[in-house]
């Protein structure tokens, strides 16, 4: 018996008639592997620049919500360019954290880590995201003493994709100054309109709680009314009560309720 | 490049322009030429996903079981514009964000398939590199064409800079709104198709059937 030769089995191989049932599935997977190996070594390599430009875009968009909000340019250009301090909020407690040092703190990371999420109650997961992260950032603007804005981010399951967005509320923190959708992937031309600068436009001036202090915020289909809802897009419905619900979770006991409560009744720091 | 390979790079850039003769590739013209900069780019992606799989399909043409031909093609096709997605993401952000989808429908756009399948599976690699550039460059040829046209009408800018003075600017021109939205690329599309086949009446097509006329005879009246 022949010794093993590789040359001389490839050369066996190219020789088979093209239509063999061998040289067609050997064609099929040498193709299929060529292509699946040069797809995955592009997007492995590319993906810390992928990153870092995503990263980038964040934060721009947050520059760009807060330079479009009425009066907050003032008050940017009156201090120091870092008078929008960032600081990480414990939401179980509900307090600052000082451990972490915010410059550090990867919030992408800190929701898909075992060890520092928190799982959800089915029925109050109405974001749909299962586990909540411990920890979360907070850029708080001040003029002087007093509080002006308060920038949340906030995440869920929209129609179907991830919906990240920043959730600005005003001073006495119910008002909300400002939604700005920074990543979605919802159906192109329809639940893409979420990010329609028109339809974000509807959340200002709305009130996130009422009196008591419960949660009322809410997107519906059609006639909205009063300072607590927001009309849905048609033909966007399923997408503009995904946001609804990203900004009714976070604004709730297992989001940012129990912070903005301490907040509010000057218990933080 | 001897006279006959200059051929196959020469001609699809007018003679036989895969857009305005083959009116292939329509669907990205619409869509990403209301801009120069979204229509430059939607070129080089397209040239690059062209010329590498009319390459690698010449390569292996004589390998490939004529069953599953169209699904290699489309397979490899596939990745080459994964693959420019993702440096576009990478390198070009923005402009990627731009794009949005259309990009990705390279995969599905029949010019890549129709060089492949018509031109790359029957011929050596260096007439196919020099058939997928030339297509490449008569789509890009008319995208960019259109591109300037739409955007310098319908914005008064040409790649971000103000060519007509805009009258909200205080100048004396008024963007065209309608040049902004997809009709007034057909429009485009079919002047110029117009205009060169008034040039080349060799490329007008052969009516497909013809009106009846009372003279003609052939009636039962």
């Amino acid at each position: 018996m022949d010794k093993f030769n590789p040359v001389q089995l490839w050369k066996r191989f190219l020789a088979l008639p093209n239509d063999s049932l061998a040289k067609t599935f050997g064609v099929a997977f040498l193709v299929a592997f060529t292509c699946a190996a040069v797809v995955s070594v592009t997007a492995v390599t590319l993906k810390p620049l992928h990153e870092l430009n995503l990263k980038h875009d964040r934060e721009a968009r947050l520059a760009e919500m807060i330079a479009a909000l009425p009066g907050m340019m003032d008050i940017l250009s009156e201090a120091d360019a870092d008078t929008l301090e960032t600081v990480i909020v414990d939401l179980d407690r509900g307090e600052i954290d000082t451990v972490i040092d915010p410059g550090q703190f990867d919030y992408l990371a800190a929701q898909s880590k075992m060890e520092v999420t928190t799982p959800i109650p089915a029925d109050a997961d109405i974001a749909g995201i299962v586990r909540r992260p411990n920890h979360a950032p907070v850029h708080l603007l001040r003029d002087g003493q007093s509080l002006v804005l308060v920038v949340l981010p906030i995440y869920g399951t929209g129609y179907q994709s991830t919906i990240r967005a920043y959730l600005a509320l005003e001073g006495d923190l119910a008002t909300i100054a400002a939604v700005s959708i920074f990543e979605q992937k919802e159906t192109p031309g329809l639940g893409t309109r979420i990010t329609d600068p028109a339809w974000l436009a509807l959340w200002e001036g709305r009130q996130g709680f009422d009196e008591t202090g419960a949660v009322r915020i809410s997107v519906v289909k059609g006639g909205a009314s009063g300072r607590f809802e927001i009309d849905a897009i048609s033909g966007a419905t399923r997408s503009s009560m995904g946001v609804g619900n990203l900004v009714q979770f976070w604004l709730g006991d297992f989001g940012f309720g129990p912070f903005l409560k301490r907040l509010k009744e000057g218990g933080v720091r | 490049m001897t006279q006959g390979n200059f051929r196959h790079f020469a001609a699809p850039i007018i003679d036989n322009n895969p857009v305005t003769l083959q009116i292939l590739g329509i669907c990205s013209a619409l869509a990403v030429t209301t801009s120069l900069a979204t229509s430059i780019t939607m070129s080089i992606a397209l040239t690059a996903v062209l010329v590498c799989s009319s390459v690698v399909i010449s390569v292996i043409r004589k390998h490939l079981p004529t069953s599953i031909r169209l699904v290699m093609q489309i397979t490899i096709i596939a990745s080459l514009v994964i693959v420019t997605d993702q440096i576009l993401k990478g390198y070009a952000f923005e402009m990627s964000q731009r794009l949005s989808i259309f990009v990705g429908l390279i995969v599905t756009n029949c010019l890549v398939l129709a060089r492949a399948e018509g031109f790359a599976m029957h011929n050596k690699p260096w007439p196919s590199f020099l058939d997928g550039l030339g297509n490449g460059l008569g789509y890009s040829l008319v995208l960019i064409l259109v591109g300037t046209i739409r955007e310098l009408f319908g914005t008064g800018n040409l790649l971000g800079y103000n060519v007509f003075a805009t009258i909200e600017t205080g100048g004396w021109f008024q963007p065209l709104g309608l040049m902004l939205l997809a009709p007034s690329a057909f429009f485009i599309i079919g002047l110029l198709i117009w205009v060169i086949r008034s040039l080349r009446p060799q490329q007008v097509e052969s009516p497909d059937f013809m009106i009846r006329t009372p003279d003609a005879g052939g009636g039962n009246d």
